[in-house]
């Protein structure tokens, strides 16, 4: 049995981190975990390929578990009590009391059919997937980032053991969390990955860390009670916990306080506001919290849940606080300079597209989900990790000053073009998936969806293009740059740019034995919903997209051009960055992007969207509670 | 069939565009009560330019402008094969983001200025475009083109709110006033040539192919709405595509440039008043 192993592997592996001597010892644990990691998922998968490749359920009665987990849960509130505490913050432990009372009242004294309470199918196994290699990978990442960082850092405690124990027990929950049934595990999976971002966004314990990390801990235990509720609800009327009877036979109520959780933990307006905040964090965390783990949690719930959702009340809740949020955070990236940043608007704003595919709830949208899931993975993992390692050598993540950084510091710049380019251009799976999402909301005949998506497309568009334009600039600044990037910090942006091509390339493949059998799943028949042609066009792209630049780059290399300096309106000294005016002064020439901060400046947007949104979830509460749907 | 009509298309498009043109600057000429140069000057222009010496600002500006040549003449192969329009559109912009990167490359100022200024157009018409496409697919049920030209009725009857957003922003891609933002066919503006400001000889005459192309690539998505299974209907989609290309020309005529901000908020309103409540009204009669 390997899912023990699975889950105990990463507890482990952060044990050793913190309690070996030696960073040399202790760097060796966190290769050794999460190469092993890989290794084992890999078997697992083996195993259940082995086993017939259908849905297999386990543990129907686990005896001691059950009360180890109990134990658990009043610790881990015994532990957001004694930090809200400590630092004089209410909020936080008011909900965590009262969610974990109502959890353990609800499992003492309703009676709960006997049920599995973890299952293996295929959606459960490609999170696996993501988690252990795309996680692995940020872990192997984050030992030479943090060795930068602190370099960089001098200010800030070196609690860099901590950090990497951190990050391993997020997998480890996380895989937890992606293969529990049973509602209870699966929360105290939930909570542990908010208690645990919590604890990497405070990592630097400077004051706006603080802030940022409770705001991030209010609003996932505000969503946990939303789960709590969920739970009391299910065993108390119809006495079964199963995430899949939730899905079937869940009253409205219940699936609304599901989604509630899920829409938190996926920074969905109206609580968007803590994944902002996370930035303060060293980049591993915020590559980890955007890609592979905590916001995929939120969508993997959804994506569990969508068969229900189709055509209901909650799902319309759902897919419009999803596509709102898509493009109202596209276009706020917009105004934004700061690389990370950036990402962090563009994940909730991806996120936004998965959760509208998810809430719509049809087979198509749904395909379209789990696509835009797998893509946004690696590419948005990709794109923090260069972001990261381009802000040790250059000692800035503000996107002005990448301007040329193709010249400066290639190697990254390819890495970062490629994520970017994975993120939004012509044959890369976001946008395929996109195009299915595009059809699919047509086809549910939801013309606000439609316009979002076409507005929102095009915010999308600025933004990236923008970035990859400043790159791709061909200009020399005064100041050398070292390129200080560690050596398996490399290797993971390897790996994951040469996954991002080969999950591109393979698109026919995983379409057709991944992401057709995950739907077949779910709701019990699947239809191919881009057609061979379609598909065949899709391979031909790719390939051009490959031959064409490399030919052109011939082409190009064949043509001797003669170089000569830019024109600057007065007398370019040669240096194509100053020139002499018509009026004999040496002028400097400052190159910015446009950021169109007034029109779509955070300060304008984002207070009116979260009321928008919030006001969505309470009126569909609202009319829930009422009895009205 | 459908490798006669790519064919064509890749062959004849830029003559096409290029005559489109020289037509264009004829017209334009006589409305400003000038003789203007002859019919076939813009080919006079382009073997001039591919005859001249190659200057250029960097190493890397003609395989982008290569690579926006490249892209447009896949997208409009796209589009005259017959398969998805989606798809068409998508490469389009693509191809439009190849020559944003083209004249930011160079880090000079009024290059720069019209790449963030082409940027902003592409944001103003894109959601109509994709609208577009949607509407083919809502009225003929199917984005492949092949399928669109094959309906009893033109499109046009069902998506006139469409077509009139698709003539407003076809402007934008024309590079007409008032939305010649980024770069125009007139000299005299306040950042040089804009976009191509760095642009000369051999790269400048990519750029000009490349945009012939465009030209007739619009223009096809435009007798989208014209064409029917009845062949008729063929030459009042030639004669309808003229009838807007001289309104075009008269628009630019008529009109200074305006704001980018008048122009993005302009485009997406009239986006939304004609492209989203003919989407609106089609899923109701759907």
């Amino acid at each position: 049995m390997l899912i023990p192993v699975l889950i105990g592997l990463p507890v482990v592996t952060a044990a050793a981190v913190s309690l070996l001597p030696g960073s040399r010892l202790r760097e060796l644990a966190v290769y050794t975990g999460a190469f092993a990691e890989m290794i084992l998922t890999l078997l697992f998968l083996f195993q259940w390929i082995q086993n017939g490749s259908v849905p297999q359920l386990y543990y129907t009665n686990p005896e001691w578990v059950n009360p180890g987990i109990t134990i658990a849960d009043i610790a881990l509130t015994g532990f957001i009590l004694f930090l809200s505490a400590r630092y004089r913050q209410w909020f936080p432990a008011l909900l965590s009391l009262l969610q974990t009372g109502l959890v353990l009242y609800t499992e003492h004294t309703a009676v709960i059919a006997e049920a599995p309470h973890m299952m293996v199918d295929r959606l459960a196994l490609v999170m696996c997937v993501i988690i252990a290699f795309v996680g692995g990978f940020i872990c192997i990442y984050a030992v030479g980032y943090m060795k930068g960082y602190h370099h960089h850092n001098p200010k800030v405690a070196d609690r860099r053991y901590f950090f990497f124990s951190m990050l391993f027990l997020f997998l480890g929950a996380m895989y937890g969390l992606v293969l529990s049934q049973n509602l209870i595990w699966m929360y105290f999976f939930w909570e542990i990955t908010s208690v645990i971002s919590f604890l990497l966004i405070g990592y630097t314990r400077t004051e706006e860390a603080i802030r940022n990390s409770f705001k991030a801990l209010w609003m996932n235990l505000f969503g946990g009670l939303g789960f709590a509720v969920a739970i009391a609800l299910l065993a108390f009327t119809g006495g079964n916990l199963q995430l899949s009877y939730a899905a079937e036979h869940g009253s409205a109520l219940v699936l609304a306080c599901l989604s509630l959780a899920a829409l938190t933990k996926s920074a969905q307006l109206p609580f968007s506001n803590w994944l902002f905040g996370a930035m303060v964090a060293p980049t591993p965390s915020s590559a980890l919290l955007h890609s592979a783990t905590m916001v995929k949690a939120g969508v993997y719930l959804l994506i569990r849940l969508s068969p229900a959702f189709h055509g209901s009340l909650v799902g319309f809740m759902v897919s419009m606080i999803g596509g709102f949020t898509f493009i109202v955070t596209s276009m706020m990236a917009i105004s934004q300079n700061d690389a990370k940043k950036v990402l962090a608007f563009s994940t909730i704003s991806n996120l936004g597209l998965i959760v509208a595919c998810a809430g719509i709830g049809a087979k198509e949208t749904v395909w379209g989900a789990i696509f835009l899931m797998i893509f946004h993975a690696v590419s948005k993992s990709m794109l923090f990790q260069s972001v990261g390692s381009t802000e040790n050598s250059l000692f800035s993540r503000d996107i002005e000053d990448m301007h040329g950084m193709l010249l400066r510091l290639p190697k990254l710049t390819y890495i970062m073009g490629i994520g970017i380019a994975g993120m939004y251009l012509a044959p890369f799976g976001m946008l395929i998936s996109k195009w299915v999402a595009l059809k699919a909301f047509v086809d549910s005949g939801n013309v606000l969806l439609v316009l979002f998506i076409a507005y929102g497309s095009a915010t999308t568009m600025f933004y990236w293009t923008k970035w990859l334009s400043k790159l791709i600039s061909q200009h020399r600044t005064r100041q050398e740059v070292a390129d200080v990037t560690h050596r398996d910090e490399y290797l993971s942006m390897y790996v994951h740019a040469a996954s991002m091509v080969g999950l591109c390339l393979l698109f026919p493949a995983l379409a057709f034995r991944l992401v057709n059998p995950i739907v077949l799943e779910l709701f019990g028949d699947a239809k191919t919903v881009l057609s061979m042609s379609v598909m065949t066009t899709m391979v031909i792209m790719l390939a051009s997209i490959v031959f064409v630049p490399l030919s052109m780059f011939l082409v190009s290399r064949a043509a001797h051009s003669k170089l000569v300096p830019i024109y600057m309106n007065g007398i370019n000294i040669g240096d194509n960055t100053h020139c002499v005016g018509s009026f004999g002064q040496e002028e400097h020439l400052y190159l910015s992007n446009w950021y169109l901060r007034f029109e779509f400046g955070r300060r304008r947007l984002l207070r009116p969207s979260i009321y928008f949104a919030a006001s969505i979830l309470v009126i569909v509460f609202c009319l829930i509670i009422g009895g009205i749907s | 069939m459908r490798i006669l009509s790519v064919l064509g298309f890749l062959i004849l498009a830029p003559f096409l565009g290029g005559l489109l043109d020289g037509i264009d600057r004829k017209i334009s000429a006589r409305m400003q009560r000038r003789v203007g140069p002859p019919l076939l000057q813009p080919f006079y222009d382009l073997k001039k330019l591919f005859s001249k010496q190659t200057i250029a600002v960097n190493n890397v500006q003609l395989l982008l402008n290569l690579s926006y040549l490249v892209f447009l003449m896949i997208s409009g192969a796209l589009l005259f094969a017959g398969t998805d329009i989606l798809m068409c559109l998508f490469i389009l912009s693509t191809a439009d983001m190849f020559l944003i990167l083209a004249a930011s490359s160079d880090s000079s100022p009024y290059a720069n200025m019209g790449a963030s200024r082409e940027l902003i157009q592409m944001m103003a018409y894109e959601p109509l475009t994709l609208l577009v496409a949607v509407g083919f697919y809502l009225t003929t049920g199917s984005f492949q083109v092949s399928e669109i030209i094959r309906q009893p009725l033109s499109a046009l009857l069902f998506m006139p709110g469409m077509l009139l957003g698709f003539v407003f922003s076809a402007t934008i891609k024309f590079r007409k006033s008032p939305f010649d933002l980024s770069t125009s066919h007139h000299a005299h503006q306040e950042m040089v040539k804009g976009l191509t400001t760095e642009m000369s000889g051999f790269n400048l005459a990519i750029m000009n192919i490349a945009e012939y192309y465009e030209i007739v690539l619009i223009l096809g998505i435009f007798c989208l709405f014209i064409i029917n299974r009845n062949p008729v209907s063929w030459i009042f989609a030639v004669a309808f595509c003229l009838f807007l290309y001289f309104i075009e020309i008269l628009v630019d005529n008529a009109c200074s440039r305006v704001k980018w901000s008048t122009m993005l908020w302009s485009c997406w309103t009239v986006t939304l008043l004609t492209g989203g409540i003919n989407l609106f009204v089609l899923l109701l009669i759907q």
